[in-house]
């Protein structure tokens, strides 16, 4: 995924202090069709809260192929009330589902970590299912950029 | 109905320097009129941030042009010259004018002389010790402390951390630290007396690199000191330096280490941060349970702190220009009062500390020679504060446009760096204090209209993104060779407009490729002479320097 | 390719329904497919797509990995642990291959 796009979209270029991200600044992107595939195919036709999915990620990625991600719910995580999955979406990469984490009551919290490739600018999806069926969704932005004149 | 000047006011300290009128200013300014304070409660905490390794007195010209976006458009820091004296009472021509605002710079620090220099802060430091008692003082240096001079970039910090040494801070945070390098960085760290403190910096494992917080007691309160790293480091400097370490704001790990703090008996918690200040500001909204947040790396000094919720938000300039003073009352398991002073340190009225003096004297030594050395003069105000333009970098950019054959010059929009005056020769020393980096390269290369303008979009926003956890502190990048029209408030992507190629006057060709030099980039395979080489060369071919009045970029500021 | 070495963090030892973090690591280049080389040709996909944790032969969690997981997938997940006993971890590569590992505990 990500690879080829940001090699192709970002153009390594010696710059005030950079690799610039081209054809990133102009405006917010139009969410894939891919990715808004993804979410519908996720949701099943159920509506979604967007409360109780913490979705923390950084404001601008240090590294787009290395962007850190922390995704929990708080949930009882009991046999009978607890949270299935927490399903990962970059809307604007290749491949939108970047992953999927399956829990169970054994899990003891509806919590984890990872780090993904992002090829650009976007908002970031998560989707929680939980063992009643209810879903969750969270969104938060991640800024990819040139960065190299702080200070 | 309490107005936003209300809470500026709240809790503010001692008439300054500046009400004196300015006939008897120089007279008035005196050791003791600086250090005077009348002390409250139990502890004391001494705030000195952004040093930039400048350990001899100089002149810093502060911002004529420094814009807020958003919810800080109009308020301080984002204030200068007359409505920056306006809004803190200050009068025209003080002292306090002249620290703090840029309008009249030149005439006032003939006045006023050169400010800054760490043997003088030692003395203020160890006066307030003495008078104090130093088990009631703690002193917290918000990093940016190790870089920027010829000796700090030859001794990879050893300099500043012999000379912080005798200063004996409490705790240190850091930022440009880490362009020394990782292992550089834990390597001092651990040299030194005092913790260097992140809450902030993750290994690969997400496990903290440094210690986030230290517990001191202070007249027989508990204080928590939790460090903040610059959480874009490995945005804004090279990335390569610190591969292992991942930085980040990590609101929720600050969170978890207030609370753990709180839970070991701090009564009062600190945050030691290197942040910037909208930065702050919006994190002190956020993040419940900080009483004091001592802030840095925007360089904003402002005479007195801003009250967000019951967090006190203090900024104390950079360079050395200024020592932060506040004082807490703890009653009842609380902050029931304090009193700031931000002192400015006036290098002509006191007396410098004769051990850090020999200390400076012994890390300088070694390098002398090279640093006297004159390779010009400047017949104007050479400067660096302001959003999109400083004299100083147009010195830059014309000695990459002339020594590297180039029509268009990049030149990053640091903060650092000392003012010239009119008249004052330029040494290779001050070359060096405006250029001293570990990643220095003057490179060369061909770049499109449309490549040009992408830089100039991204890097605006990163400065003027009304969300301040989008900012990376900064100021935009200079331009030589090409002029723009800049509009803060402008979206995303439609900030920048009109760019001009100024050799002919014609509009920049999205599709033409022209040749661009720049310095200080942050990909690790650049090649080119050292930027101080660069500017030493031209100004062989020109020794006079005559700085532009004027700025290549238009300012929308409506 | 090089051989994918995992690598795992958890307490040696704890309570009885404690709730503790395991954090994993393993080297893996994570090629996505669609990346080209030097020569402008597509390198072939070749990831990690399945990780999995199971306790005394019990799941624990799993996590299906596509191309956007970066190169040396860090994953942490937490356990609930009711008794002593052995963590397997296992990392299933596109072409079948399994890494495993394994953890003990001791629950008091």
């Amino acid at each position: 995924m990500g690879d080829e796009r940001l090699i192709s979209r970002r153009q390594v270029l010696v710059v005030g202090g950079a690799v610039v991200a081209l054809g990133q600044m102009v405006g917010r992107p139009a969410r894939a069709a891919a990715g808004e595939a993804e979410i519908n195919r996720i949701l099943a036709g159920r509506t979604a809260k967007t409360t109780g999915l913490t979705l923390d990620v950084p404001s601008i990625a240090e590294n787009g192929l290395v962007v850190p991600v922390n995704l929990s719910v708080a949930s009882p995580m009991t046999a009978t009330d607890y949270v299935r999955a927490i399903h990962l979406i970059a809307p604007e990469n290749p491949v939108p589902l970047v992953a999927s984490f399956r829990f169970t009551p054994a899990s003891g919290r509806a919590a984890t970590s990872m780090r993904m490739r992002l090829a650009q600018t976007q908002d970031i999806i998560a989707i929680a299912e939980l063992s009643n069926n209810d879903v969750l969704i969270a969104k938060a932005e991640v800024k990819v950029t040139i960065g190299g004149c702080g200070g | 109905m309490i107005t936003r000047r209300d809470f500026w006011a709240a809790g503010a300290a001692l008439a300054s320097v500046g009400t004196v009128s300015r006939a008897a200013a120089t007279q008035a300014i005196t050791q003791d009129n600086l250090l005077a304070f009348t002390p409250l409660g139990q502890v004391t905490l001494l705030h000195v941030t952004d040093l930039h390794a400048q350990l001899l007195p100089m002149n810093f010209r502060e911002p004529s042009v420094n814009i807020g976006v958003g919810e800080a458009h109009g308020r301080p820091p984002h204030l200068s010259d007359g409505a920056f004296r306006k809004f803190f009472a200050i009068a025209d021509g003080s002292p306090d004018a002249f620290a703090l605002t840029s309008d009249d710079f030149v005439a006032l620090a003939r006045e006023y002389g050169r400010m800054g220099g760490l043997d003088r802060i030692a003395t203020l430091v160890n006066a307030i010790r003495a008078e104090r008692g130093a088990d009631r003082v703690a002193l917290l240096d918000g990093g940016d402390t190790w870089q920027g001079s010829w000796t700090s970039l030859q001794t990879k910090g050893a300099d500043m951390v012999a000379c912080m040494a005798r200063l004996q801070p409490d705790a240190m945070v850091g930022h440009f630290e880490f362009t020394y390098g990782q292992d550089r960085v834990l390597e001092l760290a651990k040299a030194q007396d005092f913790p260097f403190l992140a809450s902030n910096i993750l290994d690969e494992w997400k496990e903290p690199v440094f210690p986030a917080s230290r517990m001191i007691t202070r007249g027989g309160v508990n204080i928590a000191i939790i460090g903040q790293a610059f959480p874009f480091t490995p945005i804004a400097n090279p990335r390569w330096m610190m591969p292992d370490w991942n930085f980040g704001i990590q609101e929720e790990l600050l969170r978890a280490n207030v609370a753990a703090a709180r839970a070991k008996g701090a009564t009062v918690v600190v945050l030691l941060s290197h942040n910037g200040y909208d930065v702050d500001r919006k994190l002190a909204v956020r993040v419940a349970g900080i009483d004091v947040i001592l802030s840095g790396h925007t360089h904003d000094a402002m005479p007195r702190p801003e009250l967000i919720g019951s967090t006190i938000l203090v900024a104390s300039g950079c360079n050395g220009k200024f020592l932060s003073r506040i004082d807490l009352d703890v009653q009842g398991g609380k902050v029931a009062g304090w009193r700031y002073k931000l002192i400015p340190v006036f290098a002509d009225a006191i007396t410098p500390d004769p051990a850090m003096s020999a200390e400076i004297a012994k890390q300088r030594a070694p390098y002398a020679a090279d640093l006297s050395k004159v390779l010009g003069r400047t017949q104007g105000l050479l400067y660096r504060r302001g959003n999109a333009h400083g004299s100083f970098d147009d010195l830059i950019c014309d000695a990459m446009l002339a020594e590297r054959d180039a029509e268009i010059a990049l030149s990053p929009g640091f903060r650092w760096g000392p003012s010239l005056l009119p008249g004052q020769d330029i040494t290779a020393d001050d070359v060096y204090n405006a250029t001293a980096i570990t990643y220095p390269a003057c490179y060369r290369t061909t770049m499109s209209g449309a490549q040009l303008r992408d830089v100039l979009e991204d890097v605006a926003d990163n400065l003027f993104n009304p969300d301040p956890y989008y900012q990376q502190g900064g100021d935009m990048v200079r331009v030589g060779g090409v002029g723009y029209t800049l509009n803060p408030n402008a979206a995303i992507g439609k900030r920048i407009s009109d760019m001009v190629l100024l050799r002919t006057g014609a509009a920049i060709d999205a599709a033409r490729l022209y040749r661009v030099a720049g310095w200080a980039s942050i990909s690790q395979a650049t090649e080119g002479p050292p930027i101080w080489d660069v500017v030493g060369a031209h100004l062989r071919n020109h020794p006079e320097v005559r700085p532009r009045d004027h700025s290549n970029v238009k300012l929308i500021t409506t | 390719m090089a051989i994918a070495t995992p690598r795992v963090r958890l307490p040696a030892i704890a309570k009885k329904g404690d709730i503790i973090e395991i954090k994993t690591l393993i080297s893996h280049d994570m090629e996505s497919g669609q990346r080209r080389d030097s020569a402008g040709v597509l390198v072939p996909r070749k990831i990690i797509k399945l990780f999995e944790a199971q306790f005394n032969g019990r799941p624990v969690f799993s996590a299906d990995w596509n191309p956007s997981v970066s190169a040396n997938p860090y994953q942490s997940f937490f356990a609930r642990v009711e008794e002593s006993g052995t963590f397997e971890f296992a990392w299933t590569d596109d072409d079948g291959t399994v890494t495993k590992a394994t953890a003990k505990i001791t629950v008091a």
